[in-house]
């Protein structure tokens, strides 16, 4: 069956020729309408259109946007904070990046309504530190916005004010994590916080209510109010509403971001007909569906049991070619859609130092608040790393197991998980690779691999 | 400590965007990071007496966050990409070259003082790998022959200026 056409509401004009980032352009592309409109609305509705409209958070996790905002605390007295997740760090994803660059107005206009619907008087875009283009360009868009009275104090004439400013991070990939996000914008090291009590809905940003949704998820709120919920809920498939942005990197013949119909799309028809299949010569050996913390998948392999289409139950036999690319499908076969990177890798690279590379990631980023994930993730890259560039054991598959097995569930984030996940998941599907790597050393390398670690 | 006006300008604005002074914390150190070049010893105890901390909340902070450094580096700040996709890529490749082209250890500042090179994790740019940013630009599709027309760029910048 060939691929489906892109479906680009969020992208739609990113890399458009003339298409500029300037508060001129977007209006006369129609911009701000929507939240022209939105303030002539009851808050209240604006949230009832998020909840039918199915909208799941595009960050990673995938939680259901409508249930967080009806989570807050509107009874506190506090002031209820709206945080922009832009803190975009996970390996592989690089969707953020071209809204703030391209069209920062989209996901002003996003905010705005979300911060109008959700009673928020103070908004902060938590920008990761190595954007800082994309801070000076989310600056010059809200002062413009601000100038036109669709940011600040009285907008647009009806009494509410909303202001947002920009946070840069300084290079922390746990900031990505909602409450080390908190800490950071609070000054402090991004330490995540114990949930319970620490839930940010209730004790957020300095205790109070506070919402974090990440770029692409406050974007879609824009769409949604423009078209109402029930419509969109009709884009994608039930339970995977919407569009979804997949960041396509490693050995195909065209990377880059593509645009579908939530779960619309199967991973072979975007691996291999969007982006071109393999390189000349090479055949595909693995992937990465959701970001780099998502369990990696041997092509060849596959998937079986009963799924539930509608009402009924039915019986599934997947490759890896014909996963629906959505939340739930990818969760089924025991891995994650997360923030949709997709890495594939071909048959030059070996899984040990792809892994290796993978490991020195996340000892490297582990805040280092507990010790399975602070010991773990220093070992498994200690282990990984000696493998490759010294001596490999056969029992270091099972010394590497014995490390990953004892992280997970054991922290107080999902780090924890999320760097656990890559070892697991390598040894299950390529187990003897690990086993073999001290013979498979011995022998010379195809040219074209790079070295990983 | 000596700051341009304009930064304490910037200082004194930033720190109005929070109804708590500590949360100008990262701000003001990017600021002073900005202007100076890196975080120097005295600016510890500045900051924390701007806003009302003790120092230790400041160095802690400076020391967490990778992108904070205690000392001077090169004239001109290369940072590699690491990651997965840009390794997959060649990214070790394009690290290994620049540092041959400086004559430079990662972390170093090279002998004539105009690059330190860093190799760190992804940048989020990684449909276009590998990626290298130079101070606040990025540069993508960077293989082992556009890292040397970089480092002819930044080598021929040097010459101009002497």
């Amino acid at each position: 069956m060939p691929a489906p056409v892109q479906r680009r509401l969020i992208f739609e004009h990113i890399d458009e020729p003339g298409y500029t980032n300037d508060l001129a352009c977007y209006q006369q592309h129609g911009g701000y309408a929507v939240l022209r409109q939105a303030v002539t609305r009851k808050p209240e509705e604006l949230i009832d259109e998020v909840k039918k409209s199915g909208l799941r958070g595009r960050g990673g996790a995938g939680f259901p946007c409508g249930v967080k905002w009806g989570l807050v605390d509107r009874k506190s007295g506090k002031p209820i904070y709206l945080i922009v997740n832009a803190d975009e760090s996970e390996p592989g994803t690089f969707k953020d990046r071209s809204i703030i660059h391209q069209d920062p107005h989209q996901l002003i206009e996003g905010t705005m309504i979300s911060c109008f619907a959700n009673n928020v008087q103070q908004a902060y875009i938590y920008i990761r530190g190595e954007m800082p283009h994309g801070a000076r360009i989310l600056e010059k868009a809200i002062a413009e916005a601000r100038a036109a009275n669709l940011v600040g104090p009285n907008i647009l004439g009806t009494g509410y004010s909303c202001e947002i400013y920009v946070h840069r991070g300084a290079g922390a990939y746990i900031c990505g994590e909602e409450t080390g996000l908190i800490e950071s914008l609070e000054g402090k090291r991004a330490n995540p916080r114990i949930k319970p009590p620490y839930f940010p809905a209730v004790l957020g940003l300095y205790q109070c209510p506070t919402i974090v949704n990440n770029v692409e998820t406050l974007c879609h709120v824009k769409h949604i109010v423009a078209m109402g919920g029930e419509a969109y809920g009709k884009i994608g498939t039930p339970g995977n509403t919407g569009t979804r942005i997949f960041c396509v990197s490693g050995h195909v013949q065209r990377p880059g971001y593509y645009e579908f119909e939530a779960g619309r799309i199967t991973l072979g028809q975007l691996v291999n007909e969007v982006c071109g299949g393999p390189l000349p010569g090479r055949t595909l050996k693995a992937v990465i569906p959701g970001g780099s913390s998502a369990k990696i998948l041997r092509f060849g392999e596959r998937f079986k049991g009963k799924r539930k289409v509608g009402v009924e139950m039915v019986d599934y036999d997947w490759g890896v070619e014909d996963v629906p690319m959505d939340f739930d499908s990818l969760a089924m076969i025991g891995t994650m859609g997360g923030s949709g990177g997709v890495i594939v890798m071909d048959d030059t690279v070996n899984m040990v130092e792809a892994l290796a590379n993978i490991n020195a990631f996340y000892a490297h980023e582990s805040c280092g608040q507990c010790t399975p994930c602070r010991e773990g993730s220093l070992w498994m890259k200690r282990i990984t790393t000696r493998m490759v560039l010294g001596q490999a054991r056969t029992e270091d598959a099972a010394l590497l197991k014995g490390v990953a097995d004892q992280i997970p569930g054991r922290t107080i984030c999902a780090f924890g998980e999320a760097c656990s996940w890559p070892t697991q998941s390598f040894l299950a599907k390529f187990g003897d690779e690990f086993k073999g790597y001290a013979e498979a050393k011995k022998t010379a390398k195809p040219a074209e691999a790079a070295p990983l670690i | 400590m000596k700051l341009k006006p304009e930064t304490e300008v910037r200082i004194d604005e930033v720190i109005t965007h929070y109804p708590v002074k500590r949360s100008a914390t990262l701000p003001l150190l990017h600021l002073i990071q900005e202007d100076i070049g890196y975080i120097p010893d005295e600016a510890i105890p500045w900051i924390a007496a701007k806003l009302e901390l003790q120092p230790i909340n400041v160095y802690e902070v400076v020391t967490f966050y990778p992108m904070f450094r205690r000392k001077p580096i090169g004239r001109r700040h290369i940072k590699v990409c690491r990651t997965l996709s840009c390794a997959l890529q060649g990214g070790y490749k394009t690290c290994a070259a620049l540092e041959k082209e400086f004559n430079t250890h990662l972390g170093e500042v090279s002998p004539d003082g105009e690059v330190t090179i860093d190799f760190v994790e992804c940048l989020a740019s990684c449909g276009t790998a590998p990626v290298v940013m130079i101070d606040d630009e990025l540069h993508v599709q960077v293989d082992v022959a556009k890292a040397k027309q970089l480092a002819d760029q930044i080598k021929a910048d040097a010459t101009r200026r002497a």
